[in-house]
């Protein structure tokens, strides 16, 4: 029987030393997330989900937050699962990220730029933030992608169409999973082509600015290479809200096509002021005057009411894919079934990228073991996946951008619901819509390496 | 020449939303003396009206179809307006379809309780204030009721469409002797411009023609003199402000179908219905509705795309640069009257 002499000394020193040892382990740990910014310490993860919760997109962005929120829910074990289910990476367990419990914080970037890179590092520097995501704007994604490069965090895109997001403007530290403009105009083209006829002319009014130019370039290139003639392309200014200047010439000029390259609010108004101008029931070179939206959303769909019917544009991923065309878009119906039981309507395409997007980061750390950028980035360049909801998909690592199938879809002549707005006339394959990553429309940029920050 | 003829047509629709606006605004500078930033707000609000009373004309109890199925799979839940309860189908479907028309019978008291409220709760508080006060304070309101209506409505337009008797375009070229579909214009831009020009002409008779309207404009000439003859000359401006209030409603009402209804479309109008004022001369009520339709059409010239490719941007500083060369050669604007706002 062994006697033990209890000193103050005694037990202070004992203490010290079991304590040492046990925090051992945690240190050892935290050593290996030293030397990257905002690296994850105690037993939770904090994101940042930077949308427009207020100013023109304030409803795109309530959608890619309840997307957020959701996505959040289902990486802790919560709710459903939805496509953690169906994502072909079996890596996320749904016990958070790494084992820490996914926590997030929010910042409102308002469609600007500058106040978009303001509430990131906000969530950078205040709120310990180790990646971000989210954005309506292609400004805003460009500029707070830049941040995110400079501070080494992981820029997740939400909704950001324009090419120079992962072209002249690429960063090795973003990444993009929704499709572009050139992607749109590879979709579409054919399927204009095929349904108008070869022998067009086509007039485009652009939103003067960044998306805008991208968006003509690639829809201008695409429908010429088919033998479409471009007779005018007119800038208009973003804070346009009445177009019927800009509409009343387009009948007399030559064209039978007019391509409204507007998004938002602007494509609401010009699509609503060619319609009220008649272009839809026009005739011109002895043609049905015709008009495209080369990027559509629900939302804008919805604003614009029964003046999308008949109207081609392309998409990033429709809600019914899955029910339409078949088991390749497997983890769309796992979505929609989610995020229709927890909020009552179907996502939008926005909601769709920001919820994958957070996923995919999720998956990266995971198969990488470690939150520093650089394994994330090395976790996701070259990235193959599937069941995600857009089938097949590849992250490339010339320019971190995913390359899937694009939808082509048509405004319904005869919606069943608010919801029920678009069609889907065909998906257009991945190889139709891949290009080189020094193709012209994506030259000038590079993607530099990656940061790990601190 | 068609192209010409389309540009005058758009250029004194955008003139008769002007000029619906600036009338406002002068009535209210001219009664009161006041310089009314939140008159933009007031054209929104009644943008606004026309979209709550098209819900209520609305307003549907949930059907449960069981032969269809929602986007969840579950059975499908159908939206049937009570109008169609109370009037059947038919008659239901055309009340809710002229939703925008019958709006103006309910914006017209919303706007005047509005304009009641605004100036007896804040705007009588400033009377006597610089116009840099009135101007922060009105302009402070504007974005408060601003982001009322976006908290209710959201941030996105919302579609408030014309009857369908006044869908697509008319066909002018037939009309003046050119090839059918050279000139088309919207049926719905030609009612606007037919609407303007009868409120227009409306506030002029009454303010020409009525008692009241004649103490009105002895009050804006000289009010003192007309309270000293016994007068309760503020009562009528109060009103005179209602009904300003109440112009501004009604042209934001009948501007729904063409620009859909969206929180910040006062603040779009704002800023050039001031030059609007301003170019017509402060506090003419017949110059303000001039120079909108004047600055009107020639944002429209400015805009066909042959002077766009020859200036770029014209179109979006030609309504400064007139008022530029207009207050450099005439200060007080083409109407304006001796004394407006040189104290």
């Amino acid at each position: 029987m062994s006697r033990h002499n209890l000193t103050r000394r005694g037990v202070i020193k004992t203490g010290a030393v079991a304590g040492a040892g046990l925090a051992l382990p945690t240190y050892l740990s935290a050593a290996g997330h030293e030397g990257f910014t905002n690296a994850p310490t105690g037993d939770t993860v904090t994101l940042g989900f930077n949308v427009p919760q207020s100013g023109p997109y304030a409803d795109e962005g309530a959608d890619e937050l309840r997307a957020f929120e959701l996505a959040v829910e289902h990486l802790n074990g919560e709710g459903d699962g939805g496509m953690l289910q169906t994502f072909s990476s079996k890596a996320l367990e749904g016990t958070g990220i790494l084992g820490k419990r996914v926590e997030y914080v929010t910042g409102d970037t308002q469609t600007k730029s500058d106040a978009a890179r303001a509430s990131a590092r906000s969530m950078i520097e205040k709120d310990g933030a180790v990646m971000i995501s989210g954005g309506s704007s292609s400004g805003v994604a460009v500029a707070v992608q830049a941040l995110c490069q400079e501070a080494g965090i992981i820029f997740m895109a939400g909704l950001t169409h324009s090419n120079d997001t992962t072209g002249k403007d690429r960063k090795a530290n973003g990444f993009r999973h929704f499709f572009n403009s050139y992607m749109s105009g590879a979709a579409l083209a054919p399927i204009l082509v095929d349904q108008y006829g070869a022998d067009r002319k086509a007039y485009h009014l652009t939103a003067d600015y960044n998306w805008g130019y991208t968006t003509e370039e690639a829809m201008a290139s695409s429908t010429e290479a088919l033998g479409w003639e471009t007779v005018n392309s007119v800038k208009t200014p973003l804070t346009q809200t009445d177009f019927s200047s800009y509409i009343a010439p387009v009948l007399n000029s030559g064209a039978d096509v007019l391509v409204l390259n507007h998004y938002g609010g602007n494509m609401v108004n010009s699509l609503t002021n060619a319609v009220q101008f008649g272009l839809r029931e026009a005739e011109a070179n002895g043609k049905k005057f015709e008009i495209v939206v080369p990027l559509y959303s629900e939302l804008m769909a919805r604003g614009a009411g029964q003046n999308i019917a008949g109207i081609l544009g392309s998409q990033n991923w429709d809600w019914k894919l899955e029910n339409q065309l078949g088991a390749r878009y497997t983890g769309t119906n796992a979505f929609v079934q989610s995020f229709g039981e927890k909020y009552g309507f179907p996502p939008s395409q926005a909601a769709h990228t920001c919820y994958v997007q957070t996923l995919l980061y999720a998956d990266a750390v995971t198969r990488a073991g470690s939150f520093a950028p650089c394994a994330v980035v090395e976790a996701l360049e070259g990235f193959e996946f599937d069941g995600l909801g857009n089938g097949p998909t590849t992250y490339r690592a010339d320019d971190h951008q995913c390359f899937k199938d694009v939808v082509v879809v048509r405004g319904k002549e005869n919606p069943e619901n608010e919801f029920d707005l678009v069609e889907i006339v065909e998906v257009t394959p991945t190889e139709q819509v891949t290009y080189a990553p020094d193709h012209p429309q994506f030259a000038g940029g590079s993607l530099g390496s990656c940061n790990n920050g601190a | 020449m068609d192209q010409i003829i389309v540009q005058v047509l758009n250029g004194l629709d955008k003139g008769s939303a002007y000029a619906l606006i600036a009338l406002g605004l002068t009535l209210i500078f001219g009664t009161l003396g006041v310089v009314n930033f939140a008159h933009g707000a007031l054209f929104m609000l009644g943008a606004f009206c026309a979209v709550v009373f098209s819900r209520i004309l609305s307003l549907s109890h949930e059907v449960v179809d069981e032969t269809r199925t929602d986007f969840l799979g579950n059975p499908m839940k159908i939206d049937v307006p009570y109008m169609h309860d109370i009037f059947g189908p038919e008659l239901g479907a055309s009340i809710i379809d002229w939703a925008v028309p019958l709006s103006i019978l309910f914006s017209i008291p919303v706007m005047i309780g509005v304009g009641f409220a605004m100036e007896r709760g804040l705007i009588k508080h400033f009377y006597k204030r610089p116009h840099a006060d009135q101007i922060l304070v009105t302009f402070g309101l504007a974005i408060v009721l601003q982001e009322i209506v976006k908290a209710f409505f959201g941030a996105n337009p919302i579609q408030t469409p014309a009857p369908e008797a006044f869908t697509g375009s008319f066909d002018f070229g037939v009309l003046l002797g050119f090839d059918p579909l050279t000139i088309m214009y919207p049926y719905w831009r030609l009612v606007y411009f037919g609407f303007a020009a009868l409120i227009i002409g409306a506030v002029f008779a009454f303010l020409q023609f009525t008692t009241f309207g004649m103490v009105v404009r002895a009050g804006m000439a000289d009010r003192e003199t007309v309270g000293l003859l016994g007068i309760d000359i503020d009562r009528r401006f109060t009103l005179m402000f209602a009904i300003a209030a109440c112009v501004a409603g009604v042209a934001g009402v009948m501007y729904a179908p063409i620009v859909a209804p969206n929180y910040h479309m006062g603040m779009d109008f704002l800023v050039l219905s001031f030059v609007v004022v301003v170019v017509g001369g402060m506090g003419s009520l017949p110059g303000a509705v001039f120079a909108g339709f004047l600055l009107g059409v020639l944002e429209s010239f400015a805009s066909m795309p042959a002077i766009v490719e020859l200036l770029p941007g014209i179109n979006q500083i030609i309504i400064y640069l007139v008022a530029i060369i207009i207050l450099l050669t005439r200060p007080r604007g083409l109407m304006g009257r001796k004394g407006v706002m040189e104290e």
